[in-house]
């Protein structure tokens, strides 16, 4: 068992209170597993993304462990998780087109931050010409500006750079977003590919594209204002969802091949907003919107596990 | 590069012909006759001494002329490095007189420039590090860069010069000392340099420290900062990075203030009396001495136009951008 979560609670300080942001999230990521993690805008899935690797100054951690090879991650310390970061834990972040220094030669900037990492930078030059070349790039990107990159150059060489030191656990976050379809296309192969040749052990892979996570991803995880909602393999989830927020979640996506007017409808939207986490409500947070709420719905569902596997978190379920 | 730096020195060109015809117009079409000014002096009644005598001048200095032959006379002779004769310091040609004050105008404003924009910025950088550092230099920056600069003269020749008594409040050196090589002269020298100096520098000083301020913090949460932070980089290894990308938009700053802290260095003289370029031009206002007031400006556009197009150049040196946008990076 590469990662385990339990009854993670992070919040961010306002000014208006505490906002619920991860409140109670539990799950399991096996070894080689590359996990999507979806969910609608403000569900918590980059804070469950940023949470495993640094909380920034408005995070506060309230309650819940993570494991990572065993071994606590001890996220609220800040000191502590400096020897993890990098080494076992690393992220390409959602803003991988600016995270690389405008002002540094790309090669210099890595071999800067390697030594500050107590790594020599001649140690794995080979090993970092490899794996731009795996992703399509020359080593003269090492010789360049950020600048003189294009967006997915950047993006790619961020990717380079994040696994360099064969971390245990990989968090993308929405890397895909800002790129073109080919490109995401080609940037999910290459993060497959990573996993295969064991660059990193395993992967959460944040994303609100449901369907680019179903071609790469073994497993999905859909949260839903804070809560995890259902986990399963990715087939299972696109296939037989069991938890309405899923259900009506793939409900909402186009088919391939399929055009609307040849089944007579239009596609299905989700009604409602997702509640505020400020003063979130008690019991089943999706129950305002769920089709299929009753009065047990009052009370929180507790995530079980239905089959091998799967898991979801709703009464109708369990 | 190259091409870059030519049409620089094109706008370059532009703008000091611009100065230098407005330059030509102000003392000309300002109130005020400098030959009758002069010949006032003389106290001469006699109406056809007078006469011959303005007439004398005005063909001395090409007052007669049309105005477009006076201008077009301005450029020749500005090409042959001949300003005219100073109305004030007759016969004394204009140029001479601007070289006998340039030294102290530039060994005021190059230290006070230079040490307060690089003390100003680790100065800044420095608080942008710790909150309680912060919360009490920034207030100081704000009082400081929001000084006048002849209040802050004031204020510290009546404190260190007068009530203390360390520092002389006045001139650029005694006028018991004859200027030579001698210990007791380059002291004298240093003592009376000291407290225009220090008003400079600490207006300044205030100003550099707040923009480094904002920018280090800018600069710590962009991205760049946030991506070296999540794999764990040194604060130091982030810090520097924030440092050097905060510089350029300094570098900017510099540029920009460059004007404003010549005219505070010439406020700043008069306060002091400081034998330089600023208490010059009060001089020469004064005596409508237009050659003398027309010859300094000159100067003073020249000065600003070269230290702009220096940080031109070490701006494009300094920022990786800029440069590859003028070689034609790949994309």
């Amino acid at each position: 068992m590469t990662l385990r979560v339990n009854d993670l609670k992070v919040y961010y300080q306002t000014l208006r209170g505490d906002v619920h942001a991860l409140d109670g999230v539990t799950f399991d990521l096996a070894d080689g597993e590359i996990m999507g993690l979806a969910g609608e805008s403000g569900c918590g899935k980059s804070t469950l993304g940023k949470s495993l690797i640094r909380l920034d100054s408005r995070m506060r951690h309230v309650g819940g462990t993570i494991e990572l090879d065993d071994k606590d991650v001890p996220i609220a310390d800040d000191d502590a998780m400096v020897p993890l970061r990098y080494n076992e834990i690393s992220l390409i972040p959602q803003y991988a087109m600016s995270a690389l220094n405008p002002t540094r030669k790309i090669g210099k900037m890595i071999n800067e931050l390697l030594r500050a990492r107590g790594v020599r930078p001649a140690d794995v030059t080979d090993e970092l010409h490899r794996r731009l070349e795996l992703v399509g790039l020359e080593p003269k990107v090492l010789n360049m500006f950020p600048i003189e990159l294009s967006g997915g150059m950047k993006q790619r060489v961020v990717m380079v750079i994040s696994t360099l030191l064969n971390p245990s656990l990989l968090i993308a976050d929405e890397v895909t977003s800002a790129l073109d379809v080919s490109t995401q296309r080609s940037v999910a192969e290459s993060m497959v590919e990573f996993r295969d040749r064991g660059y990193i052990k395993s992967m959460i892979f944040v994303t609100h594209d449901i369907s680019l996570v179903y071609q790469m991803a073994d497993t999905i995880m859909v949260m839903y204002a804070g809560h995890v909602a259902e986990k399963a393999s990715a087939s299972t989830i696109i296939n037989e969802p069991k938890h309405p927020y899923t259900q009506m979640l793939i409900g909402a996506l186009p088919e391939v091949g399929s055009t609307s007017t040849a089944q007579g409808g239009r596609l299905e939207g989700i009604p409602g907003t997702p509640p505020g986490l400020l003063n979130p409500p008690t019991g089943c947070r999706f129950k305002d919107r769920c089709p299929m709420a009753f009065s047990k719905c009052s009370e929180q569902p507790p995530l079980v596990e239905i089959e091998p596997g799967h898991w979801a978190a709703c009464w109708k379920t369990g | 590069m190259w091409r870059y730096i030519g049409r620089k020195l094109f706008i370059y060109l532009l703008t000091f012909i611009v100065a230098v015809t407005i330059n030509w117009m102000i003392p000309r079409f300002m109130p005020g006759d400098p030959v009758r000014n002069m010949l006032s002096r003389a106290a001469i009644n006699d109406p056809e001494a007078m006469a011959s005598m303005t007439a004398y001048y005005e063909d001395l200095f090409g007052l007669d002329e049309p105005l477009y032959q006076q201008y077009l006379n301005f450029w020749v002779s500005l090409f042959q490095g001949d300003l005219g004769i100073s109305v004030m310091r007759y016969p004394e040609p204009v140029t001479d007189v601007i070289m006998g004050s340039v030294p102290y105008t530039l060994g005021l404003l190059l230290p006070a420039i230079l040490l307060s924009w690089i003390v100003g910025n680790r100065f800044g950088a420095f608080a942008a590090r710790s909150k309680a550092l912060d919360n009490t230099v920034l207030p100081v920056g704000y009082v400081l860069t929001a000084t006048p600069y002849m209040w802050i003269a004031l204020l510290l020749s009546y404190t260190l010069g007068i009530v203390a008594g360390i520092f002389p409040t006045a001139g650029g050196f005694s006028y018991s000392l004859r200027p030579e090589f001698s210990w007791v002269f380059i002291y004298d020298l240093i003592s009376h340099w000291f407290l225009p100096f220090l008003s400079m520098f600490l207006v300044a000083l205030g100003g550099w420290a707040i923009g480094m301020r904002n920018m280090i913090i800018y600069e710590l949460e962009a991205d760049y900062s946030n991506y070296l932070q999540a794999l764990g980089a040194p604060r130091r290894l982030i810090r520097r990075y924030a440092f050097r990308n905060a510089m350029l938009p300094q570098i900017t700053g510099l540029a920009v203030q460059l004007g404003t802290i010549i005219a505070g260095s010439l406020l700043t003289e008069v306060v002091f009396n400081y034998p330089g370029l600023g208490t010059l031009i009060l001089d020469s206002l004064e005596n409508r001495d237009f050659f003398l007031l027309q010859g300094i400006l000159l100067f003073v556009v020249i000065g600003v136009l070269i230290a702009n197009f220096i940080i031109d150049i070490i701006y494009v040196l300094v920022d990786p951008r800029t440069r590859v946008q003028m070689t034609g990076g790949s994309s």
